[in-house]
């Protein structure tokens, strides 16, 4: 009877270790993955600090060939999240707030569609459709408003600009923004919602007093999270842009700066030695910049959760 | 999510009171409105129609577009409501009634990419697509014909295998975060580099594969199963997320059921968690399949371009569907009408898969959820 009950109690306990042993692998498996991500691409990465100007493109080192891509990767990703953020934040509203309830499930989803369609058609449509619609507008802000530095031109004439590249962005950052914008208002305590409708406040200075102030760092993680998807967009970046690798603030002319990953999408199928080193060196960049953009908005998300629970 | 809307006024006017001696305050409050002056209902639809029809007059006699319209029309109810209720209300409701206008305008304006994605897709796209472009490979053709088989099939294998290595591993680890590591801190630091690492770009994680390759396999590589490694490691992220969600949805009461039967902790997990969490499982590969097989940055890095078949994982380059969209588009050979048509076909297809696919995570998800009410 004891040796029974025993040796079922062994049986049970080399089935339970082999089990929780194989899922504490897995997740070992995937905190493995990241740090290799980041060791593979030093691994990689680090030759090319002596790689020479016939490899960079003209540049005299990796630094001032990293600069102007960097440069780039942040001016696209500046004017997408000055597009996106209020429209997203307006969009989430509507799904939380203003909508009916009955459709607001359907609008919903509708946003997230503009999520699921794969970034290289986004490329297609921005290169073959929207950027030839935007050439009047440019023509236009260069003959009105040309006196600012950012329109001063000359004019694109097939709308291969940072600024539709950065309205592309726009549209794929959208989702991601919207989303979690909305799940925060949506959180926000119905009794501080009743209390400011109560008082007499329009339903707007309700969105302004009670769902703001308690959404506030969820909007600015969600903006960030947004960021991260900007900095990192690839084709459709690739696909739209005409790229000539200077440093200037002008943003509808034919000579744009390049962003690091559309740069790396471009070269790397014809690069060969250094110059795949130098490609994997601002690929580096790349992901410290965007691990550094989600590591702070997933920290600001995590201490808002334990805040409110 | 509850619902929160501005409360209706019913205006009451003070005779309906049952009377009381008149006096001071009585007059007072006679003096102090209780409510005030409102838009009827049908105010801002009057305002729609007018600025749409004045907003008309102008397109029509200056020979502008639908967009200027639009535009214009927009413009003109978003001054005209408010200006009206400034005069007939007050500057709060005024602003009030701004601001819906402006969430609305962002909403619509929001949809417009998406419509106009769609509607460019399916009229470009939907004269490309024949029998011959859905079977064969562009394997030695120049202008006409050819077809994306090869793509497609590349994007299915290449898809298949990131599922096999995403799917165990997710799995596994989202049993651990929620059955065994509990509040551990390896189990919360993997939560959070879990999200952290939805927010690799793309082709991050295509360097990745090839530094890693290339390791083993010399430079230049090209393989079909390095665009494998390179999406599970977008994969894995969204698989372990949605797991983890519905491992947690399981009742508590099961597993404790199972544990009084003396059920060891394994088998329970097996037999009882997987099965109930399974519907959400499978709607969450299947989303998250979804969401990879459009990538085309890690396999522009890994898997490489070529114009025939190839149904070797492990060696030789190896076309997807997304790549060959963007050679096609961006190299479209002479006459270059072909090549951007077929561009345009091929994302007809893509957008079709991806759309497909969501929508069975949304059945796969409904027939396989558990009966009983949660």
């Amino acid at each position: 009877m004891t040796t029974t009950a025993t040796t079922g109690k062994t049986r049970q306990r080399k089935g339970d270790l082999i089990f929780s042993g194989a899922t504490r692998i897995a997740g070992l498996t995937i905190l493995l993955a990241l740090a290799g991500v980041a060791i593979f691409l030093t691994l990689e990465g680090l030759p090319a600090l002596e790689a020479g100007p016939e490899k960079l493109q003209g540049a005299d080192s990796i630094v001032a060939y990293i600069g102007p891509l960097l440069f780039g990767t942040l001016l696209a990703s500046a004017i997408a999240l000055l597009i996106a953020t209020p429209l997203a934040v307006g969009v989430a509203l509507v799904i939380s707030h203003y909508a009916p309830r009955r459709v607001s499930k359907s609008l919903g989803y509708a946003i997230d569609l503009l999520a699921a369609v794969p970034s290289v058609v986004y490329g297609l449509w921005g290169i073959g459709f929207l950027g030839p619609q935007l050439v009047p507008v440019y023509e236009w802000l260069e003959q009105n408003v040309g006196w600012l530095p950012f329109f001063a031109g000359p004019a694109s004439s097939t709308g291969k600009t940072i600024l539709t590249a950065g309205i592309v962005l726009a549209i794929m950052a959208l989702p991601i923004i919207t989303a979690i914008s909305r799940e925060i208002f949506a959180q926000t305590p119905t009794l501080h919602q009743e209390a400011a409708l109560a008082l007499g406040a329009t339903r707007w200075e309700m969105v302004r007093l009670a769902v703001f102030p308690y959404a506030r760092s969820g909007i600015v993680s969600a903006v960030m999270l947004g960021l991260g998807r900007a900095l990192g967009e690839t084709m459709a970046v690739a696909m739209v842009l005409s790229a000539s690798g200077i440093v200037t603030f002008n943003l509808i002319s034919s000579d744009n700066p390049s962003t690091i990953a559309a740069n790396i999408a471009l070269m790397f199928p014809e690069a060969t030695g250094l110059g795949v080193n130098a490609l994997i060196a601002t690929g580096l960049v790349l992901f410290v910049v965007t691990f550094a953009v989600n590591f702070t908005a997933r920290a600001i998300v995590a201490r808002t959760e334990k805040g409110n629970r | 999510m509850t619902e929160v809307r501005p409360p209706k006024i019913t205006p009451r006017a003070p005779e309906d009171r049952p009377g009381r001696a008149a006096g001071t305050d009585e007059d007072l409050r006679r003096h102090i409105p209780l409510t005030h002056a409102r838009l009827p209902r049908w105010a801002p639809a009057l305002v729609a129609v007018l600025a749409g029809a004045a907003s008309g007059l102008l397109a029509l006699s200056l020979g502008w577009g639908l967009v200027a319209w639009a535009v214009v029309g927009i413009v003109l109810f978003a001054v005209a409501l408010p200006a009206w209720s400034r005069v007939v209300e007050n500057s709060r409701a005024a602003k009030d009634r701004l601001v819906t206008v402006l969430v609305w305008a962002a909403f619509g304006l929001a949809l417009v990419p998406l419509v106009s994605l769609v509607w460019q897709v399916v009229s470009q796209g939907l004269p490309a697509i024949n029998a011959e472009f859905l079977t064969y490979s562009m394997r030695n053709v120049v202008g006409e014909g050819g077809g994306i088989y090869h793509a497609i099939m590349g994007t299915l294998l290449i898809t298949l295998m990131a599922a096999v290595i995403s799917v165990p591993v997710g799995l596994l680890t989202a049993i651990y975060l929620v059955e065994y590591g509990q509040r551990s801190t390896m189990a919360r630091t993997i939560t959070f580099l879990v999200d952290v690492m939805t927010g690799i770009p793309s082709i991050v994680a295509g360097l990745f594969a090839y530094a890693l390759f290339v390791l083993f396999f010399g430079e230049g590589v090209r393989m079909g199963l390095g665009g494998a490694v390179a999406l599970s490691l977008l994969m894995i992220p969204v698989v372990v997320r949605s797991c983890e969600e519905m491992f947690k949805l399981v009742p508590h009461e099961l597993r404790e059921a199972a544990y009084a039967l003396g059920v060891p902790k394994w088998r329970t997990i097996v037999k009882i968690v997987l099965p109930t969490a399974m519907a959400g499982i499978i709607t969450g590969v299947t989303l998250a399949v979804a969401r990879v097989i459009g990538e085309t940055a890690p396999l522009l890095i890994i898997a490489g371009f070529t114009d025939s078949l190839n149904f070797n994982l492990f060696a030789e380059r190896m076309t997807t569907l997304p790549v060959f969209i963007y050679y096609s588009y961006t190299q479209p050979g002479v006459p270059p009408e072909y090549g951007i048509e077929r561009a345009w076909g091929a994302a007809l297809v893509l957008i079709v898969i991806v759309m497909a696919l969501n929508l069975l995570a949304r059945v796969l998800g409904k027939v396989f959820a558990p009966k009983s009410g949660r």
